[in-house]
């Protein structure tokens, strides 16, 4: 009788010690078959300049850990982004030289809240946030060149006294397809019809690159990964054999007069954010810098060339400084829901079907020249900053410096769960033709065509985790 | 004992209602919408006063009728100002359809209007190419051809409101020094004494653009007016209080730091860039600057003083966070004063006051107060629980 009240207290204690372990491995994700796939610190997408905000401001922080006045300097270089450039002369003199041919009067017309453009909703709406390269071949079909009459880029509007190029009209075709489970789905493709050409017919051999302005978190960061890690991620021959041959893109740098890996762009066709900024204000908005002292007309656009212009050049160095350092130093916000189960299986999913053999999810910087803030960090920008041939569909068959016409940069994915709220949309692609995530998955093609077929075979629920993990970078 | 407990339970729920609730929040929101009403009353008063002055003065031409429409506008600013304490939350100002950038859009794109000395399109000798002298490309200008170059490229409007104003009576700053525009009333004669071309079409361009802000104004007047159906009325309704608190507090904290201490005084401070000013042509940014700083204690203090003198006050936001937080009240209570002290310092004109070593201390230590004031408006809106950036505008 005594035996077997022992007996059953020590039953109890030994269903009790066994709950008791259960609870404590599963609390210590001993037996979690998720915890693999947990990472510390993953959350911070920026490291050590990580911020948290995911309201519609995500994008606008500086990095938390400037030093100096640097906070200050990113007020006016914020303030910079945003302003309208007006024509030349004006008595704010700072701010003239506008065009005389341009895309828009601000960084921010375009990229508003440092956040990503959209393409037109209608056919009748003109495309203001994407714009068109133009390029032609020359006889060796090595290099390209702009063109005569239109330049390198389609600028649509114009200061008075200049005709503008023309309009742009964007319509889409829908194509259909199906998952293997049935489930079916329809991408849509864009064509471009250009109108109302002011400066005669497009030449038959002119090629036309469309590209959509990107959101702008943790550049700097990009900037200061070494470019020896670059090139330990490159395998231009595929050697390994994967099927994934990612290269460096080298393009001219115009302050150290010497070639160097391309990191910025849709092609990684600039080497610095300094370059990729003043590029942009003299190709987008017309306004001449130190960097680029020529205005943007084409050999024959006389009216252009004769155009009072705002300064030689009409951006001060102190003004580029201050915006290079802003678009330098905008921190990546952090992860939302980066412990959730669906989305550690997602991230699984995007680890198994090759998704991160392009969009590399861990990096570590290097040293940055200008700001040691952004040195050796630990980050999380899902890319390899690689060319990767993307196939047919999304090919706009014009080469840039080493990119070739199919292939484009990996783009980083830090932030793109917080683009509909920052921009309102969630159009992806350099073009802006993929409505969501998943339309962009379902365009990769070439070097990602392998791991967009395995997309298709998961069942819905691992595609749903799949964008679920997308949706909390 | 059940009625005990009743009881008791009543007077549980009572307390638990009286504390979430706090002080009555009714009456301090309306007291602001009385006050965002009257600004924007005082201000369309004095851009009506402008208009007429402006209609005067392009009737008949003369150097006095210029004066009495330059100071009428410069009146007009100081109204104006103060009404910039009712923007950055999207209200009737600044939502998606609101006037702000078609009142006071800068920089003016001035050579887009009317001429100016090195006209644009590299001929010394002509006008150059702006809507003033192109009779061909805009044959009627009138209110809706301005409003409408609003949509150039999906762009702001940078030929309308206050600025386009100031423009068409000083005229362009060409000054290295100080001093501002020095346009000639003889740019309105029509006839042998009259001065660059097209008279009259500048002196519709003026008319309309006054016009315009007049209907701005009244626009902004009728959606804050009392008892109608308006953005008022949902502004003070019983579910909007607390939301509408927190509106104010975004307001008044980004128009602080992000705005005005950051985007309108550090930029200028920092590059020393000249004329990178708000009122260039008149040199009067100094008071830009004033009334933005009373603006806010306005709001905060819910006390307005009219330029007739008289005084609408009432229960204020200030009042609300006491309840909170007595001394973060109080700090902000000193910085709403230093800071309207510390603006008055500033000397004119500004683009002369941002390379002069004691003038740029003097603009530092009004910025520094204005970003102390935006931080600490921040800490107040997180007692309530409201995330309010002052740097995100």
């Amino acid at each position: 009788m005594k035996n077997k009240k022992i007996t059953k207290i020590g039953t109890a204690v030994f269903i009790l010690l066994l709950f008791a372990g259960f609870a404590y491995t599963f609390s210590h994700g001993l037996f979690d078959p998720l915890s693999e796939w947990r990472e510390e610190a993953e959350q911070l997408s920026g490291g050590q300049t990580t911020v948290f905000n995911e309201s519609v401001n995500a994008f606008g922080e500086a990095a938390p850990n400037l030093s100096g006045n640097k906070d200050l300097f990113f007020v006016t270089g914020n303030a910079f982004f945003k302003r309208n450039w007006v024509t030349a002369p004006a008595s704010t003199e700072d701010l003239d030289g506008l065009g005389p041919l341009f895309n828009a009067r601000s960084c921010s017309t375009c990229h508003n809240l440092d956040g990503r453009g959209s393409p037109p909703e209608s056919p009748d709406e003109h495309p203001v946030d994407l714009l068109f390269r133009l390029t032609r071949p020359t006889p060796d079909s090595i290099r390209s060149r702009p063109d005569e009459n239109y330049g390198g880029q389609f600028n649509h509007l114009s200061v008075l006294g200049v005709d503008p190029e023309g309009e742009v009209q964007v319509t889409y075709y829908e194509i259909s397809g199906e998952y293997p489970d049935g489930t079916t789905y329809t991408l849509r493709e864009p064509v471009y019809e250009f109108k109302n050409l002011k400066y005669g017919d497009f030449p038959d051999d002119i090629m036309i690159s469309p590209r959509i302005a990107q959101h702008l978190v943790g550049l700097g960061l990009l900037e200061a990964i070494d470019e020896e890690t670059l090139q330990s991620l490159s395998d231009p021959n595929d050697s390994d054999g994967d099927g994934i041959s990612g290269k460096v893109n080298i393009v001219y740098n115009h302050e150290t007069d010497q070639m160097e890996i391309g990191r910025f762009g849709w092609k990684a066709n600039q080497p610095t954010v300094r370059q990729q900024t003043a590029l942009a204000f003299r190709e987008d908005i017309g306004i001449t810098s130190a960097l680029f002292p020529d205005e943007l007309c084409a050999e024959f656009q006389n009216e252009c060339t004769e155009a009072r212009s705002g300064g030689e050049p009409e951006l001060t160095e102190d003004i580029l400084d201050r915006v290079t350092l802003y678009t330098e130093v905008i921190a990546v916000p952090a992860r939302r829901n980066w412990n959730d189960s669906d989305v550690l299986k997602g991230k699984r999913a995007f680890h198994n079907i090759g998704c991160a053999s392009c969009h590399i999810q861990k990096l570590e910087t290097g040293v940055h020249p200008e700001h040691p803030e952004l040195s050796n960090q630990t980050i999380y920008p899902y890319t390899d900053l690689l060319l990767h041939d993307m196939g047919e569909g999304l090919a706009d068959h014009a080469p840039d410096a080493k990119a070739t016409g199919t292939e484009w940069r990996t783009p980083p994915l830090w932030g793109i769960g917080l683009i509909e709220t920052v921009s309102g949309h969630t159009y992806f692609l350099h073009d802006g033709r993929a409505r969501n995530l998943e339309e962009a998955i379902l365009w990769h093609g070439g070097e990602a065509e392998e791991s967009r077929e395995q997309f298709k075979e998961l069942s819905k629920e691992e595609r749903d985790n799949l964008i679920k993990f997308l949706n909390s970078l | 004992m059940k009625k005990y407990v009743f009881t008791s339970l009543t007077f549980l729920s009572l307390l638990l209602v009286s504390c979430s609730s706090g002080p009555d929040l009714k009456p301090v929101i309306e007291n602001y919408a009385d006050i965002a009403h009257a600004g924007y009353q005082d201000a369309l008063t004095d851009a009506e006063n402008l208009q007429q002055a402006v209609n005067n003065f392009t009737e008949s031409p003369s150097d006095s009728t210029l004066q009495a429409a330059k100071e009428a506008w410069l009146t007009s600013r100081e109204t104006y100002g103060r009404t910039e304490a009712f923007r950055f939350y999207g209200g009737p100002i600044d939502d998606e359809d609101g006037p702000e950038a078609q009142l006071n859009a800068w920089p003016l794109d001035e050579s887009y209007i009317d001429y100016v000395v090195e006209p644009a399109n590299g001929d010394m000798e002509s006008e150059g190419t702006n809507i003033i002298n192109s009779p061909e490309e805009f044959p009627e200008i009138n209110k809706e051809m301005i409003a409408s170059l609003n949509e150039q490229g999906g762009e702001t409007n940078v030929s309308s409101g206050y600025h386009a104003v100031e423009f068409l009576l000083w005229g362009q700053d060409l000054s290295d020094g100080p001093g501002g525009g020095e346009r000639p009333y003889t740019d309105y004669v029509t006839g042998p004494e009259g001065t660059f071309e097209h008279q009259e079409r500048r002196a519709k361009y003026l008319n309309e653009t006054a016009a315009l802000i007049v209907d701005d104004l009244q626009m902004l007047v009728n959606e804050w007016r009392p008892n109608d159906n308006n953005y008022r009325a949902f502004f003070t309704s019983e579910e909007e209080l607390e939301n509408s608190l927190e509106r104010i507090l975004n307001g008044v904290g980004k128009l602080s730091k992000g705005e005005l201490a950051g985007e309108r005084m550090f930029v200028s401070l920092d590059l020393r860039s000249k004329e990178d000013e708000h009122s260039c042509f008149s040199d009067n940014t100094h008071r830009d600057i004033v009334a933005n700083a009373i603006g806010i204690r306005s709001v905060l203090t819910g006390t307005y003083t009219q330029p007739n003198g008289e005084v609408i006050s009432g229960p204020s936001v200030l009042d609300v966070i006491a309840e909170r937080n007595q001394q973060l009240a109080e700090e902000i209570g000193g910085t709403l004063d230093a800071s309207v002290e510390a603006s008055r310092e500033i000397q004119a004109p500004f683009d002369q006051e941002i390379l002069d070593r004691e003038g740029r201390q003097r603009i530092m230590d009004t910025i520094n107060i204005l970003r102390e004031q935006g931080d600490l408006i921040a800490e107040a809106a997180a007692e309530f629980g409201f995330t309010v950036d002052p740097d995100a505008i």
